[in-house]
């Protein structure tokens, strides 16, 4: 039994948990008077080692659920246990050391920070830990190294293709050795064959290194890559048989 | 731990016009900041070098300058008597009555005239201010009209050189030395014998008189014991304290340098902040994406704050090079006190140099934190949509 804390209260002995517990969460965006209901009463289990596509049309709120897993949004209702803790009750400074600990985000656009090497964008999450020089280089190689771009770590993302950048990011996101990489439309802005290449890399994160994965997709051939497919439907999750 | 100073670095370099432009507004401001210190600095020098320590001012009784004061032939008698008085080589004791007024003088340009101050003194007067060397020349002889011109006035006005002629009180005067006065206010003055000064002026009476004491002890001595001795009717003050008083000369510089620096800064201060606005909105994707992978939000506060501290610095650094050689050049103002020039040098010295800095530090930080601030406390959600 291991138990992790970031901060006292929050966390809960992880050994029987699942990677991810969301119950009966509900989220409401209020625009001037305007109220809208972005997810609906949505409880999902997700496995330790489970690859999970979330589908679903464009406003069903797949975003919104993964935002409040990644603990940067919280729900107007409900519960969220992520990897043992309970995200909704870390305050903002327990939250960021939480998130660097614990997630793996990998954005369509690719968010890498233009003005930094692919070396100093994986290096990134590793400056939060206590890691010396010379072991956040070892990580940071390895990462890139495991997603096929050892040669280009002094590139600009600016110099790199589409697909690179996007490899980039997800060995930025595996730097840390997180428990859980949630993946908001990796391959949106790619073309078909660098699609592929970050499939495949996704794919053998969960099948090789057993990491639990969380993608929002609405590419059925991304998500024939996952082992599990769940839709959203205006923020109601779906039954696996297609029923509310 | 804050994010990398290199982020910062080549976002600047990134956005070289614009932060080239924010760069040259601020360095500008801290230039004038550092002029009008320098000028502050150097009239400050001009007073404060003024003097010697172990000089005895004295005035007549309630006079707060030399030009309007008198004193009694009678007094000055008995003031050569008084105890704790050194003496010169010859035991002559080192006493000198001076008249102090003020003439009318071309400047350089031709194009206007200034008060400047005429003393006459004494051979012991000018043993008395071993600070004054003369440069070329000679000293005025006692009993001919004569003058010795201070080296920094002749830089500045009119037919002032050796061999030329000055024209007041009955007749001409003939310039025959430069003296340097290592930049204290006599280096403004013209020197003349004060016997043949008095004879052209034959209702005036001394104007100060100066005194050499012995020592520190003697000096502070002398000064209580003329204030104090009710016959004499004067006012003794050691002569440092009486040029530093004249320092309220600068005070019209000091008020509009103030004013000129505030409305400046504050100027400044809303394009750095304009700059970091911009930053930060160019940025929005960035700060999400730092603030998702856990650093916090003092870590992005800082950042942003060190961005704009890092344009004010080379702002300052630049303003510096910019000022610089102005170093040494010479000016002038006129003396409330005396209602004559007092010529002075821009001084850039360390402490001008710091206070730009300084000046320079509180802009950045000012116009840095609201941006800053509001880079750290957006929703992380609303900075990834961007």
């Amino acid at each position: 039994m291991t138990t992790a804390s970031v901060a006292p209260n929050t966390s809960i002995a992880t050994t029987d948990l699942p990677a991810v517990a969301v119950r009966n969460v509900t989220k409401v965006f209020r625009r001037d008077s305007i109220e809208l209901k972005v997810l609906d009463d949505v409880s999902i289990e997700i496995g330790n080692g489970d690859f999970v596509a979330l589908m679903g049309p464009s406003g069903s709120g797949k975003t919104t659920l993964l935002n409040l897993i990644a603990g940067v949004d919280r729900p107007t209702a409900g519960d969220l246990i992520v990897s043992g803790y309970n995200v909704f009750a870390l305050n903002d400074g327990q939250a960021a050391r939480w998130r660097n600990q614990h997630i793996g985000y990998v954005f369509q656009t690719f968010n890498l920070i233009p003005v930094l090497t692919a070396f100093e964008n994986v290096e990134l999450p590793l400056l939060l830990t206590t890691l010396s020089p010379s072991q956040r280089r070892e990580h940071v190689i390895a990462a890139l190294r495991l997603v096929g771009l050892e040669d280009r770590m002094k590139h600009l993302p600016r110099q790199l293709s589409g697909g690179q950048e996007q490899r980039v990011a997800i060995a930025r996101a595996i730097v840390t050795d997180p428990t859980l990489i949630l993946a908001d439309e990796p391959t949106g802005d790619l073309d078909s064959q660098s699609a592929t290449e970050i499939l495949e890399v996704l794919k053998r994160l969960s099948q090789q290194f057993g990491k639990t994965i969380i993608m929002v997709t609405h590419d059925p051939r991304a998500a024939s890559y996952a082992h599990i497919i769940r839709h959203l439907e205006k923020g109601r999750l779906l039954s696996n048989d297609g029923n509310r | 731990m804050a994010v990398p100073i290199r982020y910062n670095i080549r976002n600047l370099k990134l956005r070289k016009g614009q932060t080239c432009m924010t760069i040259l507004g601020v360095a500008l401001t801290v230039a004038a900041v550092m002029f009008l210190a320098a000028l502050r600095a150097g009239l400050n020098r001009a007073f404060v070098h003024t003097g010697d320590p172990l000089n005895v001012l004295v005035l007549g009784k309630g006079a707060d300058s030399e030009i309007a004061s008198d004193i009694p032939h009678e007094a000055l008698q008995i003031l050569r008597t008084l105890p704790g008085i050194a003496t010169n080589s010859k035991g002559e004791p080192l006493v000198s009555g001076e008249l102090v007024l003020v003439i009318l003088l071309p400047r350089e340009d031709g194009l206007s005239e200034a008060n400047v101050t005429l003393r006459g003194t004494s051979a012991q007067g000018i043993e008395l201010r071993p600070g004054a060397r003369l440069v070329r020349g000679r000293w005025f002889n006692p009993g001919q009209r004569e003058l010795a011109v201070g080296a920094a006035l002749q830089k500045r006005f009119a037919r002032t050189a050796i061999g030329e002629s000055v024209q007041f009180g009955k007749g001409p005067w003939k310039i025959v030395g430069v003296f340097d006065a290592s930049g204290s206010a006599y280096d403004s003055e013209i020197w003349s014998d004060v016997n043949q000064i008095t004879s052209d002026y034959t209702t005036a009476q001394p104007s100060s008189v100066y005194m050499r004491a012995t020592d520190s002890a003697a000096a502070d001595a002398l000064k209580h014991r003329v204030s104090d001795d009710q016959r004499l009717q004067l006012d003794g003050m050691l002569e440092t304290e009486y040029y530093a008083e004249q320092t309220k000369s600068g005070a019209p510089i000091k008020f509009v340098g103030l004013t000129v620096a505030i409305i400046m800064g504050i100027g400044s201060c809303f394009a750095a902040m304009n700059t970091m606005f911009a930053a930060v909105a160019n940025r929005r994707r960035e700060i999400g994406t730092l603030r998702l992978l856990g650093f916090s939000r003092a870590s992005i506060l800082a950042s942003f704050v060190l961005e704009s501290l890092l344009i004010v610095v080379i702002a300052t650094a630049l303003a510096i090079l910019v000022v610089m050689p102005f170093n040494g050049i010479m000016t002038g103002t006129s003396n409330a006190a005396t209602f004559s020039e007092v010529v002075f040098t821009l001084q850039m010295t360390p402490s001008v140099m710091g206070t730009a800095l300084l000046f320079g530090l509180i802009m950045g930080l000012t116009g840095g934190f609201v941006p800053a601030w509001r880079a750290a406390h957006q929703s992380i959600v609303g900075a990834l949509r961007a």
